[in-house]
């Protein structure tokens, strides 16, 4: 059937991203006769499937557009190297579903749903994610839209996506694929990222009262979702930070929202094992009148970037003017929604109190800025510092053909940096050698820590541009494991009341 | 393999007693202090992971530039990163006081 409805050199979106998966249509796509369907501009999130290098190693598609491929990436640089595949670009999210209404229109899309009735509607379920904005873009210029469901049944539990935009409906040999990917066990979050967590509670959450935010996807923002009920709570915190969140439905912040922490928490998709909690939370997660909570990806990020006062995440290198990457040479991997979450929106105008905290003087006309932290370790592990010279993205970026580097986040977006020796406030250095100095002063013995000047360091506390723990009123031997208020995923169970239903792979009972 | 590493620093301070924070897991480290009794700080690391003495000069010599104290220490890491062994001393250094 794909082989009598694409053609050649058609534009084809694939639903894909770093959750839900079209699979059952992926795969298909990848078994058509490339001499009948070939030369397609793959428009796709997340390159995440064996099958998606497939459709460039035989020839079905030759062009693509994307926003990551952190699993596929070393693959996709050697299908890049072998010219079998050009890069349009590298997105964000929201850049790409942006492109999808303007100049990236699918003629074809590809798209997974739970279930559909005899009319064509649909059930998207907790992973709604990008379906609908997929599926507009595609059926209001004439394209086809093509849905792969678990089931057909006779009345789905909600229509998320009306009949009249489906073309077509094809039940899956299997339901289609999901990845745990915000599920973090406690058991693997050290002290170093409890004393890094209550640095940021302490010295940002608390300083600046910040009330929406959103977290990054690792161990460290884990650890500040498991310490708000114990050293939060110690601090009074409950109500005042923390209270409105664009994030998945996290396991780690169950402990928060139990405790009476979370007021409202939008998603960009769903969380394997989450569905029974969530559905029974509806005064916190947006549910619908089934119960089942409804994501959506473009919103969330829109969320993200325009209505949340914070975002807090982790890199794997900063140079010293803190431009951040995640790139690694010899991998093309993107970035997904962090250049959105994790940059100041220049389009803003309702103002918060971090916000208009963000900036000083008393001109007559300025703008508010958006609190945006880098949390990490100064090194990665053994002999691999955070803190380099230079990105690897700066030669990875040559070595790739692409017209820029592939930075994540731009220094001159990032207010604060945490690590373990303390918070930089970035946003209060008065000049670029400063802002260097904050950055160093809390590099620890990496290569740009080790330029730190010790004296400088203390005018720097001093002043207020940085701040030791001792500073902050963190005591070191307080950062301990015990301060988190689940220590595993069982624990995380128990939280929810044996609501949350993890994946196999997390169980160690 | 382990590496065994000494090293001295100058130290003026004096501490009250004994510590002993951490643990020899992976990623981890234990760390042993007892006040000394000649005026300087000294240091036995003892490593699973070879080849990073100039690092741990570098985190022990600030260490102690900021806390200036006549201390006996014994490292036992195994793999742990500048950042854990960086905390360990901290917080042996706050059991010690």
């Amino acid at each position: 059937m794909l082989q009598e409805l694409i053609e050649p050199g058609d534009r084809l979106c694939l639903e894909g991203n770093n959750q839900k998966q079209a699979d059952f249509l992926s795969r298909s796509l990848a078994a058509v006769d490339p001499q009948r369907v070939h030369d397609l501009h793959l428009l796709i999130s997340v390159i995440a499937r064996p099958e998606h290098i497939a459709l460039f190693e035989r020839g079905i598609a030759t062009h693509v557009d994307f926003s990551y491929s952190g699993p596929q990436s070393l693959r996709l640089a050697q299908q890049v190297a072998d010219g079998r595949v050009q890069i349009g670009a590298i997105h964000t999210y929201l850049e790409l579903f942006a492109r999808y209404f303007v100049d990236l229109t699918p003629d074809i899309a590809l798209i997974a749903a739970d279930e559909a009735d005899a009319h064509g509607n649909l059930y998207t379920g907790p992973n709604t994610e990008e379906t609908p904005t997929i599926a507009e873009a595609t059926a209001f210029r004439d394209g086809i839209v093509i849905a792969q469901v678990n089931r057909i049944v006779d009345t789905c539990t909600r229509v998320d996506i009306p009949g009249d935009w489906i073309d077509l409906v094809v039940v899956a040999d299997k339901p289609y694929y999901i990845e745990p990917l915000f599920t973090r066990d406690p058991e693997q979050i050290n002290d170093v990222q409890v004393l890094m967590a209550m640095l940021v509670l302490r010295g940002i959450y608390e300083r600046h009262r910040v009330q929406s935010l959103n977290h990054g996807i690792g161990f460290d923002t884990a650890a500040i979702e498991l310490i708000l009920p114990t050293y939060g709570e110690r601090l009074g915190l409950r109500g005042e930070v923390c209270t409105h969140w664009i994030l998945n439905p996290h396991p780690t912040l169950i402990p928060a929202i139990e405790s009476g922490w979370v007021r409202s928490v939008h998603c960009y998709g769903g969380e394997l094992g989450m569905e029974r909690y969530v559905a029974a939370r509806p005064d916190v997660f947006f549910t619908g009148r089934d119960g089942s909570m409804r994501s959506n990806r473009a919103f969330a990020q829109t969320a993200g970037h325009y209505a949340t006062d914070l975002f807090i995440g982790s890199t794997l290198q900063i140079d010293p003017d803190a431009n951040s990457s995640t790139a690694t040479l010899g991998r093309i991997a993107g970035f997904g929604g962090a250049p959105n979450l994790g940059s100041d929106p220049r389009g803003r105008r309702h103002p918060s109190v971090p916000w208009l905290e963000m900036t000083s003087g008393d001109e007559e006309v300025r703008r508010g800025r958006k609190i945006v932290v880098q949390l990490v370790e100064t090194f990665q592990g053994s002999g691999v510092p955070t803190f380099v010279e230079r990105l690897d993205a700066v030669e990875l970026g040559r070595s790739a053909n692409l017209p820029i580097a592939p930075v994540m986040i731009y220094g001159d977006d990032v207010t604060h940096v945490v690590t373990e020796e303390g918070v930089a406030y970035l946003y209060r250095a008065q000049n670029i050698d400063e802002r260097r100095a904050a950055l160093a002063a809390i590099a620890g013995v990496t290569p740009v820590g080790l330029r730190a000047e010790e004296q400088r360091t203390q005018a720097l506390r001093a002043s207020g541009v940085v701040a030791f723990p001792e500073d902050l009123g963190v005591r070191r031997s307080d950062a301990n494991r015990t301060l988190l208020a689940a220590r595993s995923i069982r624990e995380l169970v128990e939280w929810s009341g044996g609501l949350y239903d993890p994946p196999r792979r997390f169980r160690s009972w | 393999m382990i590496e065994t590493l000494s090293y001295e620093y100058p130290a003026s301070d004096a501490v009250d007693r004994r510590a002993h924070v951490g643990v020899v897991a992976s990623g981890n480290c234990e760390i042993l202090l007892e006040p000394a009794q000649n005026g300087n700080a000294s240091v036995v690391v003892r490593t699973s992971v070879t080849g990073f003495g100039a690092t741990w000069n570098a985190v022990l010599a600030r260490f102690f530039v900021r806390n200036p104290v006549a201390v006996q220490i014994e490292i036992n890491d195994f793999g742990a990163t500048p950042a854990v062994v960086a905390l360990r001393l901290e917080q042996a250094l706050e059991a010690a006081r």
